[in-house]
């Protein structure tokens, strides 16, 4: 008995994974499948750029500059023994654009902004002024959702750039102005080792995927968190969690994807 | 406050733009030039060694064109290298020689174009031309079996 009672729960475990993956599809392809309305939904639009990008970009800014100088410092102290300190730009650059850029903004996207959308949809849910606006006749997905998804999805890629370029400045200002390599070597083989489509191209697919992973994750379980205090704060938990690993395990496949 | 956040979020994607052209010119240094200043010539090599596409070409040092494509002969079974050089470089006699050059000890392997003599009757390369006097990539283990065999012979 106690064997069938698992396999019950398993399955029941199962069943819900899928219903959860079809809610969401759902709650996305109702956002999505629309025809646009550029004037009702610009404002709607620029709104949540500014929530969800230009209030991130201070953190991701940050973020970027001091990790870039730590990446310099790091690499400058194993480099040095080899002579070849000169090699600090492709360095600092191409783990910040391949990997680093993209992966940490998303977690500070997913921290910053994503635990906010799911917080804020959690609480209008929970006093019941998503079901007022159906009564009105508006739909929720559209009204609600669907420009958060795009500001989520346009903002991200333009933070991720921001965080890589402010990074590389800050590798220049360790390594060329703290630790004296030569300012136009620096600048050479940096330029020599980084590639338009391989780097900064593949940094931006990167950036677009996670943006809609972290976005579609936060909106979902807002939008679908039981309405109490609790199902919220555990609905803004697992935003974080679910982004956070969704982000790390799909950078791995991307990575072995576009260079392995 | 309307206005305020419209500024803003103007900004905020001028600095993503921003961003984004520092990388592609600072970082990447993409070439703006178009198609139309540059030439392409040709040469056959028997061995091309660690060759890549987007390999410089090299004139003492100087960088004057790139490597474009590389491909096999179907009939010679001979690797063909295509180059495209700036057209600002364009006053190489057909006598001159290509190798294929190694930076440093462990560096990246460049194409080293060696300008050749000026004669009556020698013309200039052109768009299209073949250097025929090549020198392939020196590959380490023919050096060592060369090196084995000469010194059995003593």
């Amino acid at each position: 008995m106690h064997m069938i009672d698992s396999i019950t729960a398993l399955g029941a475990r199962a069943i819900n994974l899928v219903r959860g993956m079809g809610q969401a599809g759902i709650m996305l392809w109702g956002a999505l499948v629309q025809v646009p309305r550029v004037k009702k939904g610009t404002p709607l639009l620029i709104k949540q750029i500014y929530v969800v990008g230009v209030q991130s970009m201070i953190i991701v800014v940050v973020s970027g500059l001091f990790i870039g100088m730590v990446l310099a410092l790091q690499g400058y102290t194993i480099l040095v023994d080899f002579g070849t300190e000169q090699s600090l730009g492709p360095l600092v650059a191409l783990s910040l654009l391949r990997e680093l850029g993209p992966v940490v903004t998303a977690l500070l996207f997913a921290g910053r902004a994503g635990s906010a959308l799911t917080a804020e949809l959690g609480l209008m849910k929970s006093t019941e002024q998503l079901s007022s606006l159906e009564m009105m006749a508006v739909d929720p997905l559209r009204q609600v959702i669907a420009p958060r998804f795009w500001a989520g999805l346009i903002s991200m890629p333009l933070l991720s750039l921001m965080f890589v370029a402010v990074g590389v400045y800050g590798g220049y200002l360790v390594g060329v102005s703290w630790k004296g390599i030569d300012d136009g070597a620096f600048w050479s083989i940096l330029q020599a080792a980084v590639e338009w489509r391989q780097d900064i191209v593949n940094c931006l697919i990167k950036s677009v995927v996670f943006a809609w992973v972290v976005t579609w994750i936060s909106l979902y379980r807002g939008y679908h968190s039981t309405p109490n205090p609790e199902g919220i704060s555990r609905a803004t938990t697992q935003t974080v969690v679910q982004s956070s690993l969704a982000v790390l395990a799909l950078d791995f496949l991307l990575t072995a994807l576009m260079f392995g | 406050m309307t206005k305020k956040i419209e500024l803003l979020v103007g900004l905020f994607l001028l600095a993503g733009l921003l961003a984004f052209l520092a990388l592609v010119y600072k970082v990447a240094n993409v070439d703006v030039s178009t198609s139309s200043d540059t030439y392409t010539l040709r040469a056959e090599f028997t061995n091309i060694g660690g060759l890549k596409v987007r390999s410089p070409v090299k004139v003492g040092g100087v960088v004057v064109g790139r490597v474009s494509a590389i491909s096999l002969d179907p009939e010679k079974l001979e690797p063909v290298v295509t180059m495209t050089m700036d057209k600002q470089y364009d006053k190489f006699p057909e006598t001159s020689s290509v190798s294929v050059l190694t930076s440093g000890l462990l560096g990246e392997q460049y194409l080293g174009l060696t300008p050749g003599f000026m004669d009556d009757g020698i013309s200039i390369l052109k768009d299209g031309d073949r250097i025929d006097d090549t020198h392939s990539a020196m590959v380490l283990e023919d050096l060592i079996g060369q090196f084995l065999y000469s010194s059995k012979d003593k």
